[in-house]
C-alpha cells in the first residue's frame, strides 16, 4: 500500500469545517473586501456597545445571573433564521447577481469534545474569537497574547487532527 | 441622539443587529457568517508547516480576515467615540463573588485586575490568558466553529450538528465558570 496521499484536499478539507466554501466564480479586485471591513466595524461597535465582549457579562451568563446574553444570542438567531428563510423563499441573489448557497454541516464527535473545550475557554477568557479582536481594539493590549494563544491552539489542532477522535 | 447611543445597548437592539449580519454577508458576497475560521486562515497564511489542514488557498477566504480587522477597528471606534462613562453594571451577586478574588475594577470590558501584562507571568494569569486562549482556538476548530459559525449561522440554517455544538459550548462554559474558574481565580 502506498503511503502517498493526495495533499491537495483544498475543497474537501475546507468543507469539513464551519467555514465559507462558496466558490465564487467572480474575480474581484482587493478593494471589494472593504465592504467586509465595514460590516466588521459595525459588528465590532455592536459587540462593545452591547457589552457582549465584556468578561463580566459572560460570567453572568454562565452563572444564570443575567438574561442579557441569552436575549442577544436568541434574538440574533431569530433574525438570522428569518432572513435565511426569506433569502431561500425569494431566491435572493448577491449584489453581483450570484445565487446564494448554503453548505450543510456534518456531524462528528468534534462538536462534542471541541464544543466542551471551547466552552471552557469561553468561560475563562470571557470571549469567543470575535470578541478577542474587539477587546484588543478597545485597548486591552494583553489580549493579543490570548489571541496568539488561540492561533497556536488552532495550529495544534491542525497538527493533531488525524489523531483526534472525530 | 448621541447620548442615547453612548448608553449600553439593550439585548433587543444588539441581538437583531447581530442577526442581520447573516443576510448582510450572504448578500454582499455569498459569505457564511463565521469568525473562528479567521484563526485557521492566519495559520494557513503564516505557519502552514506542510500540515494538510492548512494547505488550502487561504487567499480565497481573505474576506474573513478583512472582517475581523473590521471588528478590531469597530472596538476602537466604540470605545473612543461612543464610550459609556459609567462602569459596567453587574449583578450584585457576581460583584460579591468577584470581590473575594480581588476583582473590583469595572471600568473596562475586561477585568484589568486579573487580565494585565504583569499578571501574565503569574500562574493565574497564565491559566486565564494563555491556557484560556489556547482552549478557545483549539476547541473552536475541533468543533468546527464558534458562537457565530455554529450558534448563530448554524442554527439560523437549522443544522442539528450546530445545535449539538452550541449545547456543548454552554455545558463547558457552565462547568468552567461555576466549578473550575473559582479555583483558578483563588490562586
Amino acid at each position: 500500500m502506498t503511503q502517498q496521499q493526495n495533499t491537495n484536499t483544498d475543497f474537501e478539507v475546507r468543507s469539513l469545517d464551519a467555514m465559507c466554501v462558496n466558490e465564487s466564480k467572480l474575480e474581484h479586485k482587493w478593494y471589494h473586501n472593504i465592504k467586509y471591513i465595514i460590516v466588521g466595524i459595525l459588528f465590532g461597535i455592536i459587540f462593545v456597545k452591547a457589552e457582549i465582549v465584556s468578561w463580566f457579562r459572560i460570567q453572568e451568563m454562565f452563572r444564570l445571573q443575567s438574561f442579557h446574553m441569552y436575549g442577544v444570542i436568541g434574538s440574533a438567531i431569530a433574525v438570522g433564521l428569518t432572513s435565511v428563510l426569506i433569502i431561500k423563499k425569494f431566491k435572493i441573489k448577491t449584489i453581483y447577481g450570484e445565487a446564494i448557497t448554503f453548505s450543510p454541516k456534518t456531524f462528528n464527535k468534534g462538536q462534542i469534545y471541541g464544543g466542551l473545550l471551547f466552552g471552557f475557554g469561553w468561560a475563562i477568557t470571557g470571549a469567543c474569537p470575535g470578541p478577542l479582536f474587539a477587546q484588543i481594539g478597545t485597548g486591552a493590549t494583553v489580549i493579543i497574547i490570548t489571541l496568539l494563544s488561540a492561533i497556536a491552539g488552532t495550529w495544534l489542532y491542525g497538527l493533531l487532527r488525524e489523531k483526534l477522535p472525530h | 441622539m448621541i447620548e442615547l447611543i453612548k448608553q449600553p445597548w439593550p439585548w433587543y437592539i444588539a441581538g437583531p443587529l447581530i442577526g442581520l449580519t447573516v443576510p448582510a454577508l450572504l448578500i454582499i458576497g455569498n459569505k457564511s457568517f463565521g469568525i473562528s475560521s479567521s484563526l485557521r486562515h492566519l495559520c494557513a497564511a503564516c505557519i502552514p508547516a506542510n500540515i494538510p489542514f492548512f494547505k488550502y488557498d487561504w487567499k480565497k477566504e481573505i474576506w474573513n480576515l478583512f472582517f475581523v480587522l473590521g471588528i478590531l477597528i469597530g472596538g476602537a471606534v466604540a470605545i473612543n467615540l461612543l464610550a459609556n462613562p459609567q462602569p459596567i453594571d453587574v449583578n450584585p451577586k457576581l460583584v460579591q463573588e468577584l470581590t473575594e478574588y480581588g476583582i473590583t475594577n469595572y471600568s473596562n470590558l475586561v477585568p484589568v485586575d486579573i487580565l494585565n501584562w504583569e499578571s501574565l507571568f503569574t500562574l493565574k494569569g497564565f491559566l486565564l490568558m494563555v491556557v484560556g486562549g489556547f482552549l478557545v482556538g483549539f476547541g473552536t476548530r475541533y468543533a468546527g466553529g464558534c458562537t457565530s459559525g455554529h450558534a448563530i449561522m448554524g442554527l439560523s440554517t437549522l443544522q442539528w450538528p450546530s445545535l449539538v455544538a452550541t449545547v456543548f459550548f454552554m455545558v463547558g462554559g457552565f462547568l468552567m465558570a461555576n466549578f473550575i474558574l473559582p479555583i483558578i481565580l483563588s490562586l
